[in-house]
């Protein structure tokens, strides 16, 4: 079984640590779909620790070397109802580049809790099954008229119009989030399309910017200061509070563009 | 009968609307802001008879006046400061007051406090302004939720809490409580820190730098999205001196260290990812105090050892 590392954010967070983002995404998908099959009770309160001192004192002295991995110490069957009923803790959900952080309502059981992540994590990762491609798909209409696009097209060493056909070619999906409200970091560019950010980033960079940098695409949602290369500009909405699901990309989103006029 | 709601006379340096924030939308980028002092939001709220999570006033060292425009209970909370009214009959009312009513006219006017930073007040029936995304907290980071309130502003104040008002809360500020009246006598805060996920990018001394007695001094530019503190740099391991970190997502209490070694202690307008190592989480229960500290005041932060839970 793939062993994943589940440590302590403070005494309200975990933070799964994985490998890259393709396990980023199969791990986030697994811990939502176990949050959302699991009891909606409320989380159990819990007392002092019942854990036997020898064991919270091996767990301190791990800490102190900073390897404060939660230790392993399932108790098979006795706490299996507490293990469901943990999930109702979790309010937040991060994914990002290499974790996923769980952020918990107070006094959840984090170890109850880091026990279950554990195992339902090992799970998505020794899975042989495909990531999910039934994720909804997103075709965004790009005008193509960024400032950026014949400094990236000479960096690359592509035409402009090659440099166009490769960003519309490719169907991206949304790794995390972050940044601001609805912004999501679109993995699956191309490779030939690798630049780095801006040595200065823009003061200003427009709301509806389509941009890459480094391994990703983005469309910022809002006006913002900016590092990103600027390859064309989206009029979609990406982030309304009125809407019941306010980002349009959430992650595992599959995104296509799509050139538009 | 006019409407129940108060007008902004003057909004002081910066008065938000909050109430205990914005869970679940952390994974599209908004935070969860919210009072930075939830506890003293809650004392208010309770002595009014409110749900905790009732939308009130995070006033930014005192100074902010508001009428009511129909008879309203109100109750102050966390920073202590001197308290007037002035009845729209004329009369001026001076006193360490925690609950007041207000009648139609009558003007709330906060002080300024001697120490600590936010106070919170809370009016009968809660802020009533339009909820976004579930909730009416102010999040400056993100823009969402009210603009800091404004002379002219007004609020529009929820139906009266059922039941009588609260008997036996103590009318003025007891001083025990964390939102005592300033005392000369009270120690250096201390914010206790658990050790943070990426604590091995620092060198084995590091807690003796980021908890020496010294303490640190707390930064000009702190704000609601961190506490910056300005003291002993926090040096890396040779292996991580010039090693970034792929975002992460982030927690109030974070203590992160960029390269130049200063900690920036997160609050709760906290970016939902970052990208520089978090040597150390302060405690939850301590995060209200994190929320007291002002620009120039001395912090101390110490090692807690996890409880195992």
């Amino acid at each position: 079984m793939t062993s994943v590392r589940v440590r302590r954010f403070g005494d309200a967070a975990l933070l799964v640590e994985l490998p890259d983002l393709a396990a980023v995404r199969r791990v986030d998908d697994a811990l939502r779909a176990a949050r959302a099959t699991s009891p909606t009770d409320p989380p159990p309160l819990t007392g002092p620790s019942d854990e036997p001192s020898s064991r919270s004192r091996a767990f301190l002295v791990k800490s102190c070397r900073g390897t404060h991995d939660l230790a392993s110490d399932a108790r098979p069957g006795a706490r299996a109802a507490t293990e469901r009923a943990v999930w109702a803790g979790v309010e937040d959900q991060v994914p990002a580049a290499e974790s996923v952080l769980l952020r918990v309502r107070a006094g959840t059981d984090l170890r109850a809790l880091a026990r279950a992540v554990r195992q339902v994590a090992a799970d998505a990762l020794d899975s042989d099954d495909a990531p999910a491609t039934d994720r909804p798909l997103v075709v965004l209409p790009v005008t193509y008229d960024g400032p950026d696009l014949d400094d990236v097209a000479a960096a690359t060493g592509l035409t402009v119009d090659a440099l166009v056909a490769r960003h519309a070619a490719a169907t991206y999906t949304v790794a995390f989030g972050g940044f601001m409200p609805g912004f999501a970091y679109l993995v699956g560019l191309d490779p030939a399309l690798v630049v780095p950010r801006l040595a200065t980033p823009r003061p200003r960079v427009p709301a509806g910017a389509v941009a890459i940098a480094d391994r990703f695409t983005a469309v910022y949602p809002a006006a913002t200061p900016g590092g990103w290369r600027l390859l064309g500009s989206c009029p979609t909405s990406l982030f309304d509070v009125a809407r019941d699901e306010p980002a349009l990309l959430t992650p595992g989103t599959r995104v296509r563009f799509e050139v538009a006029g | 009968m006019t409407a129940r709601a108060v007008a902004v006379v003057d909004p002081g340096l910066l008065t938000l609307v909050q109430d205990l924030g914005r869970p679940g939308w952390a994974h599209v980028g908004v935070g969860r802001a919210g009072a930075a002092d939830a506890a003293a939001l809650r004392r208010a709220n309770r002595a009014v008879g409110n749900d905790d999570g009732a939308a009130g006033l995070e006033v930014l060292l005192g100074g902010l006046r508001v009428r009511a425009l129909a008879a309203v209970d109100v109750a102050l909370a966390g920073a202590y400061v001197a308290v007037t009214v002035e009845r729209a009959g004329g009369a001026v009312e001076r006193d360490g007051a925690r609950r007041v009513r207000l009648g139609a006219g009558d003007v709330l006017a906060l002080g300024r406090p001697e120490r600590g930073l936010r106070t919170y007040v809370a009016f009968a029936g809660g802020l009533a302004v339009e909820p976004v995304l579930g909730s009416r907290a102010s999040d400056r980071l993100g823009g969402i939720g009210p603009a800091p309130v404004a002379a002219g502003d007004v609020l529009p104040v929820g139906p009266p809490p059922p039941g009588p008002p609260p008997a036996g809360l103590p009318p003025t500020w007891p001083a025990d409580e964390p939102d005592a009246p300033a005392d000369d006598q009270r120690d250096v805060p201390v914010l206790r820190v658990e050790i943070g996920p990426h604590a091995h990018w620092f060198t084995p001394r590091w807690p003796g730098v980021l908890c020496a007695p010294e303490g640190y001094v707390v930064a000009p530019s702190s704000d609601r999205v961190a506490v910056r503190l300005d003291g002993p740099q926090i040096p890396r391991t040779a292996q991580a001196l010039g090693r970034e970190l792929a975002p992460v997502g982030l927690v109030p209490g974070a203590v992160q260290v960029p390269p130049d070694g200063r900690p920036v202690v997160f609050g709760v307008d906290h970016p939902v990812t970052g990208g520089y190592p978090v040597l150390a989480v302060v405690r939850s229960s301590d995060l209200d105090l994190l929320a007291q500290v002002r620009p120039g005041d001395v912090v101390r932060l110490a090692l807690a050892l996890s409880t195992g839970r």
